[in-house]
């Protein structure tokens, strides 16, 4: 049973005044809040376990060893990767990405290959696979979108051919909210011979993923979008696929044996794991997981899907208001455009009001030129949300109006 | 406490909805181009200077928000007609109006008009969206053919 009151008090940040009123944190989709259990457990690793990983033989740096390497463990088990030296922490989905895009790419795309990606990526799925085409002198294309934001599958599936080596593809795009047919998109690449990263950055908190159904070569992304701490995400590859690729970066951890002459890397996962990790991140990472895990997929989505519906409904009746991206499959995010008032005006007026939103490009420029807008206001929910809280916004959307009537 | 009509006043809310000097200026003799790309504000100046050194003519194109529109079309207003010369020292003048201390009064012999955009120094994450026509203006005056940001 989904108790909304006792989820809101796992959140200390929640409970506090913003402009002397009570803050509405609708920003969720640029990152979520933590929990207590996810603070506590970085403070008591600080506090008691803090050493270094795979290095000492004294009771500290086992006591971190053994946390960080459950942590691994429990996040294999998360996404149902096949085994846990599938899973290669990183500082984030970016930095998941850039691992495959300079050592997967850079040793499996050559001149003439073709990338696909969609247009509703984030600059992290865009940037690094336009460096590495440039870099190769392969070619980037683009599997264009509708006017409700979802992807056009036919069009998907008419520039997916034998030259098409890689399909980056988002699985909620941050911008819109729209889940995009995974399965079905990994199945087509795979019958042309591509391997599929999924961006995972915006999903993971939302969605069950099974990796080992899903059957996607890899996945990224972010513990601070899963109510875990910044600055740690991951990569999970097929470990086939891994094992042949060359290291992402030089270091200690990635290495069995170094001499002058000649190195030889460690086994998976540790060899793109380079230097001393984020241990602290990595262990609250995973009590991030294990917070999910408590409340579930199946209370998450159903909470989700009322308030989407409840702030939707609302939208909708709204004088003036457009939605950008009405996809069929969406979820979590309100993005929109209100006649007369700028995003940024809007922002900066419903922070008054104690309701944090996001106005900008969501690093999702090509989707704002789709739309032909510079902007949007973006209003992203959580588990912690409640219909309060979108009447809040909408009360503050009424007062930008009324100061710009 | 600060209130939200304090940065959006009434002549901000007027410029906004009916900017002055907006579109293209013609004839012009020198031009800039401005972007935020925090917030994708893109900006086009056009200027006219004549032989003498006055600013005959200055107007902008752009989008953005309700400040950076405003600021752009008092900016306008208030340095048409002006000396050249004296443009520095505008510049500067607004740039520490935007940027000193709360408690400081705007230099109103300086910025006239120009001080109802003193309220953005409430608001830090907004003073871009203020002075980034200035530093467009600047680029134009100066001819200097980068894009102008605010950093």
């Amino acid at each position: 049973m989904f108790d909304i009151e006792s989820v809101r008090k796992n959140f200390p940040i929640l409970n506090q005044q913003i402009y002397g009123k009570p803050l509405v944190y609708l920003d969720n989709a640029a990152t979520t809040q933590k929990p207590q259990s996810v603070i506590d457990a970085i403070t008591h690793y600080y506090a008691h376990d803090n050493a270094n990983v795979h290095r000492g033989v004294h009771a500290l740096s086992e006591r971190a060893t053994k946390e960080y390497e459950i942590t691994r463990k429990r996040i294999a088990h998360f996404f149902n990767a096949r085994s846990e030296s599938e899973v290669i922490f990183t500082r984030g989905t970016t930095e998941a990405i850039n691992l495959i895009a300079s050592s997967w790419g850079s040793s499996n795309i050559k001149a003439g290959d073709e990338v696909l990606i969609t247009h509703m990526e984030h600059h992290s799925n865009i940037v690094p696979w336009q460096m590495l085409c440039e870099r190769v002198g392969a070619t980037l294309k683009v599997a264009p979108i509708n006017d409700a934001g979802e992807l056009i599958m036919e069009q998907f599936d008419a520039l997916l051919c034998e030259r098409t080596k890689l399909v980056g593809v988002v699985q909620m795009s941050n911008a819109l909210g729209t889940i995009n047919p995974v399965a079905d998109i990994i199945h087509k690449a795979h019958a042309v011979g591509a391997v599929v990263v999924v961006d995972g950055a915006q999903a993971a908190a939302h969605m069950r993923v099974d990796l080992q159904a899903l059957d996607a070569d890899f996945y990224v992304t972010s513990a601070h979008k899963m109510y875990g701490p910044t600055g740690i995400g991951l990569l999970i590859g097929k470990e086939a696929i891994l094992d042949a690729m060359p290291p992402y970066q030089g270091g200690g951890d990635m290495i069995r044996m170094v001499t002058f002459e000649k190195t030889e890397y460690n086994d998976l996962p540790y060899k793109f794991e380079a230097g001393t990790p984020n241990i602290a991140g990595t262990i609250g990472f995973g009590k991030a997981i294990e917070y999910i895990e408590s409340i579930g997929f199946e209370a998450i989505e159903k909470r989700e899907k009322e308030l989407l519906a409840y702030a939707t409904a609302q939208a909708e009746a709204f004088d003036g208001l457009r939605q950008i991206g009405t996809a069929r499959e969406k979820a979590c995010v309100l993005s929109f455009v209100l006649a007369g008032v700028h995003p940024h005006d809007l922002g900066t007026i419903v922070d008054r009001e104690g309701v944090a939103i996001r106005a900008g490009h969501h690093c999702a420029m090509p989707v704002m030129q789709f739309f032909n807008v510079p902007a949007t206001a973006r209003a992203s929910f959580s588990i912690y949300n409640t219909e309060a809280e979108v009447d809040t916004l909408f009360a503050a959307l009424k007062k930008a109006q009324a100061i710009f009537a | 406490m600060f209130e939200l009509r304090d940065l959006y006043q009434q002549v901000i809310v007027d410029h906004n909805k009916s900017p002055r000097n907006f579109g293209k200026l013609e004839p012009f003799n020198h031009e800039a181009d401005g972007y935020n790309p925090l917030c994708g504000d893109k900006l086009h100046i056009y200027l006219q200077v004549s032989d003498e050194g006055l600013i005959e003519g200055v107007s902008f194109e752009g989008e953005g928000c309700a400040i950076s529109v405003a600021s752009a079309s008092l900016m306008t207003d208030a340095i048409k007609g002006t000396p050249v010369a004296d443009f520095e020292q505008r510049f500067e003048a607004f740039q520490h109006m935007v940027t000193s201390d709360l408690a400081e009064e705007p230099d109103l012999d300086t910025l006239g008009k120009l001080a109802v955009l003193s309220g953005v120094r409430e608001f830090p994450s907004r003073i871009k969206c203020a002075s980034l026509c200035w530093h467009t203006l600047k680029s134009a005056v100066e001819d200097s053919h980068h894009v102008a940001k605010t950093e």
